[in-house]
């Protein structure tokens, strides 16, 4: 069985975020990178299947530019077989059309059985790259996943709906899983298995070679929302700031009548 | 401009969720037409076309045909843009009809500026412009970013529609939010908990503040996936939405998904590190603090 995982490396969203010369994205020089929180699911679900079936080999590909291979040895570490590195240097301008296109004709031809990505990035949020890349590669797909099992070329899912509501739903393999937080437990890798990583394959490819399409929207201006509402800063030593707020509660709220 | 409205039906009704789109039209100054996988008892107040498949033929979730079925519709009404609410139905339709159209796809749209997309990026932290470069455009809609000034009213003139194309997923029914949490909806005062908290054993001191509030502790997605609290207390879009007179937020972030369930409380005071989050957007007042030191300072302080 083979199973391809696809992930992104986004930055920490806690980073104080400033905006580039051109104003076009953020300034990438000083943030702290990591995997999109939502591609973890996605790793650790590929591990689990790679585990529960015999034979399995899994695949993490990732597209960016060097500094991604540091989060897909995370991947490496977390027990994927593979790396593959799609190089790019500018895949923060690509749109996800793109992306997916080039991910799809990375896999065209290669029989993943199953493909597993996050439902969302963090910083673009698109949602769109798991689906685009099912339907340019015309196999069926579930997105917003929170519950997977597989047997026997079957896919039994529950996708998330609003206010706490599931959707069951199956479809049969080869298949694309979106996967949504709080579908399994993303394992932490052990100090053994980030040495082994350290001897897997990690293959890397130009992005030139997959991209085989045209842009269809482009990033006009980024920007700080404006601060609406005017709601009051506090700021200053805790024991104040307590004060202050008990102050304001007594007078604005009923609560502390 | 022509539109093309996606809406939504659920377990035997229309989503409410679905006027949303008109007032996206009536914004844009487009002409609209609606498509509706859904039921003749439950239908959108509207005056236009509506093209109406029938759910017990086509199922809730079903996007192979689903998808067949709006491009039939999209080919015989040329819409300039087709427009989706960013919902777990939405988000998962729209991609699929944008490949198959050749069009961009401009997700989780929060307002159109001088005719221009604008799309939160990173946590909403950020705003992005989007310039569009094809001929149609696929958009999907922030929940509760576009909404109508009046009550919907209007009569659709139903057009039925079908399709043979095959389903490659199939829809096997809904399991129903987990019974037995706590209904915070009936609570006058909510404290809860984010990420920010930092470690399971830091609940304590959220509970603190709510017990001195005489209230009850909720909690934010992160901290519910990471098991630390049960996800009967979940404020959110897929947790619950609550009103409280007092909605104090402990290291929240403010993801759209949180505001969604929290910011019709009647006060909201957060308390974050960060003096950037978007939790402040929605904050009466905004404490810029460790919650770890503040919070409690905060409870000992209400106690004596």
């Amino acid at each position: 069985m083979k199973i391809l995982v696809c992930i992104k490396q986004v930055p920490d969203m806690e980073s104080k975020f400033k905006i580039a010369d051109n104003a076009t994205w953020y300034d990438s020089g000083e943030l702290a990178w990591r995997m999109n929180e939502y591609d973890e699911y996605a790793v650790e679900q590929g591990v689990q299947l790679k585990t529960q079936v015999a034979d399995a080999d899994l695949t993490v590909l990732c597209i960016g530019p060097q500094r991604v291979q540091e989060t897909m040895k995370k991947a490496l570490a977390m027990g994927c077989d593979r790396g593959v590195h799609i190089e790019d240097a500018e895949s923060f301008k690509k749109d996800p059309f793109e992306i997916a296109s080039m991910i799809a004709e990375f896999a065209k031809e290669k029989s993943f059985d199953m493909i597993f990505t996050g439902m969302q990035s963090q910083d673009r949020g698109s949602a769109q790259v798991g689906l685009m890349v099912a339907e340019l590669l015309d196999i069926p797909s579930i997105s917003t996943v929170v519950d997977f099992a597989f047997d026997a070329g079957k896919v039994t899912a529950k996708r998330e709906l609003e206010g706490g509501i599931k959707a069951k739903v199956s479809c049969t393999a080869p298949a694309l899983i979106t996967c949504q937080l709080g579908l399994n437990t993303p394992r932490y890798p052990t100090l053994p298995n980030i040495m082994k990583a350290k001897r897997k394959e990690l293959l890397s490819l130009p992005a030139a070679d997959l991209l085989k399409v045209e842009r269809k929207q482009e990033t006009a201006k980024i920007y700080f929302p404006e601060k609406k509402g005017g709601g009051l800063v506090l700021e200053g030593a805790a024991g104040d700031l307590a004060d202050q707020l008990i102050k304001i509660l007594k007078e604005n709220t009923g609560v502390l009548a | 401009m022509k539109a093309l409205l996606v809406a939504e039906h659920r377990d035997g009704q229309l989503l409410t969720s679905s006027y949303e789109l008109v007032a996206f039209a009536q914004q844009l100054g487009a002409d609209s037409a609606m498509f509706l996988v859904g039921s003749d008892v439950s239908l959108p107040q509207y005056d236009g076309t509506l093209y109406l498949a029938d759910i017990d033929k086509y199922s809730e979730y079903n996007p192979a045909v689903h998808k067949q079925l709006l491009l039939d519709v999209i080919a015989k009404e040329q819409p300039d843009i087709v427009v989706f609410s960013h919902s777990s139905y939405g988000w998962d339709l729209a991609p699929r009809v944008s490949v198959a159209l050749g069009a961009a796809h401009v997700s989780e749209v929060v307002e159109v500026v001088d005719g221009a997309m604008v799309v939160p990026v990173c946590n909403a932290k950020l705003r992005r412009q989007v310039s569009v470069k094809t001929a149609k455009t696929v958009v999907s809609l922030q929940s509760g970013a576009f909404c109508l000034s009046d009550d919907p009213e209007g009569t659709p003139t139903v057009e039925k529609i079908d399709t043979d194309a095959a389903a490659r997923v199939v829809f096997e029914g809904f399991e129903e939010a987990e019974a037995g949490g706590v209904d915070l909806s009936k609570s006058e005062v909510i404290v809860s908990a984010g990420r920010g908290i930092g470690k399971p054993e830091n609940l304590a001191i959220i509970e603190g503040l709510a017990t001195a509030l005489k209230g009850d502790y909720g909690a934010s997605r992160p901290v519910v996936d990471s098991d630390w609290v049960d996800h009967g207390r979940q404020v959110g879009s897929t947790g619950q939405s609550v009103s409280p007179k007092l909605y104090i937020a402990c290291g929240i972030s403010g993801a759209i998904q949180h505001l969604a369930g929290m910011k019709k409380s009647e006060y909201i005071v957060a308390i974050n590190t960060d003096k950037d989050a978007p939790i402040g957007e929605v904050a009466d007042v905004l404490v810029v603090a460790d919650l770890k030191e503040f919070v409690p300072l905060m409870t000992a302080k209400l106690l004596v």
